[in-house]
């Protein structure tokens, strides 16, 4: 393999980057819409919501990425693969995120919702300035948990086209006959992207089990 | 939009998708399978006492766990051969399911296991049980209680998985669904119709587990 082929891969490495962060950063903004519908307290809102999860949780992530890559096309939208993908992500994660942040939000103790209410504090200011930051502290390991399955995800975008990590490694390792070397350097790439966030949960999580006790 | 849904290709193939549940059911079934043979043998590894082994199988379960599974499969399809094993995609998915689902059981049986204090074997002993009324009561079914949710919904995951051995065209579900939208080009009837199969799919699992575990597992801890 030569440094063109690598370099192609690195470019695939970017896309893959990008990929993730478009989907977790997408995925965080509706997935907080949707983690607050479903501790709203509303029982319409909150089985929309549960059921959103449920649909996402339930279904290959594969799937998600068709439905949405021929839904959209479908609906008449002529997208680019890569805005199609960056939905289908999106979506995805949204609902992952959810329900992480759900959890979160109902592990901090109940006493604080009242105090601030008992403070007359407002919803907004209840759930930004008290609820919020400690149900983020307690869910980071999740999170984090969560940005690794969504950035070995995105590997799926190759099925649908996307040239992404692995795709590149498809479209390589065909032209020089070697999938061994080249899988094994995807690989190692994604490793590499996935392993330090990985420690970096764990990390967490070992600290917040020892505040724990 | 002037797009008419057309479902007739899906109805038409509707044997063969049925037929492809089944492969996604046998698939899932083997790779679990595989996956807790793995897990069992690498927790027993993992405490070994020659530290490269203990390392080695630590090495395994991060490398897994931190790499994506079409890379996997990729990998395992390609390097079978090299070591002289001539498979079918649908054997290599199995392998391949087994090796990731085998890493993440490694863990949670782990768990399992370290959940069980070594006072309680000792009470069980000293009260005359027998050593394998020890086993069964106090280590094996407290463990299998204590990991089972996290177990079960590992499964219910790999389940789902299997939707990427399509990638080396094992016959699963989604390949059938491949081969019927390649036919047809009716591509979003076809992949609708089978998320809402592979939705049934886990639902029923789930209820199954759960059910499993309030026959089994719902008696009082403390």
């Amino acid at each position: 393999m030569g440094s063109n082929e690598f370099l192609f891969l690195l470019t695939g490495l970017k896309w893959t980057v990008l990929l993730s962060l478009v989907g977790f950063v997408g995925g965080g903004v509706f997935g907080l819409a949707i983690a607050l519908m479903r501790v709203s307290e509303r029982p319409l809102m909150e089985r929309i919501t549960a059921g959103y999860i449920a649909l996402f949780q339930g279904t290959p992530l594969l799937m998600q990425l068709f439905v949405v890559y021929y839904g959209l096309a479908l609906v008449g939208l002529k997208l680019d693969a890569w805005i199609a993908v960056a939905i289908g992500f999106t979506l995805h994660a949204s609902a992952y995120l959810g329900e992480i942040w759900r959890g979160s939000i109902e592990a901090v103790p109940k006493g604080q919702t009242e105090a601030a209410k008992a403070l007359s504090l407002n919803y907004v200011s209840r759930m930004r300035d008290v609820i919020l930051p400690q149900a983020i502290r307690i869910s980071l390991p999740a999170t984090i948990g969560f940005l690794v399955q969504l950035i070995k995800g995105t590997s799926l975008a190759a099925i649908v086209g996307f040239t992404e990590l692995t795709r590149a490694g498809n479209i390589v390792s065909n032209q020089i006959f070697q999938p061994l070397l080249v899988f094994g350097i995807v690989g190692i790439l994604y490793f590499l992207l996935c392993w330090p966030l990985s420690l970096y949960g764990s990390h967490l999580e070992r600290r917040m089990a020892i505040a724990a006790r | 939009m002037n797009y008419k849904l057309d479902f007739t290709p899906v109805i038409d193939g509707m044997p063969a998708l049925l037929m492809g549940c089944l492969g996604t059911f046998l698939l899932a079934l083997a790779g679990m399978a595989l996956a807790i043979v793995i897990g069992v043998g690498g927790v027993i590894l993992r405490d070994s006492r020659i530290a490269p082994v203990r390392w080695l199988v630590k090495a395994f379960v991060e490398l897994i766990r931190n790499t994506p599974f079409l890379v996997q499969i990729f990998f395992i399809y390609f390097a079978l051969p090299l070591a002289g094993l001539r498979l079918d995609p649908t054997p290599t998915a199995i392998i391949a399911l087994g090796i990731n689902g085998g890493a993440y059981a490694i863990e949670i049986i782990r768990g399992g296991v370290q959940s069980i204090s070594k006072g309680q074997i000792e009470a069980g002993l000293a009260l005359g049980l027998h050593k394998a009324q020890v086993f069964r009561l106090i280590v094996l079914k407290p463990a299998l209680r204590a990991i089972f949710p996290s177990l079960t919904s590992q499964f219910v995951l790999l389940t789902l998985t299997t939707s990427i051995a399509s990638a080396i065209s094992a016959y699963e579900l989604t390949s059938v669904a491949q081969r019927i939208e390649s036919d047809s080009f009716r591509s979003f009837e076809v992949y609708g119709t089978i998320t809402l199969f592979y939705l049934v799919i886990s639902w029923v699992m789930m209820r199954f587990f759960a059910a499993i575990s309030t026959r089994y597992f719902s008696y009082p801890v403390k």
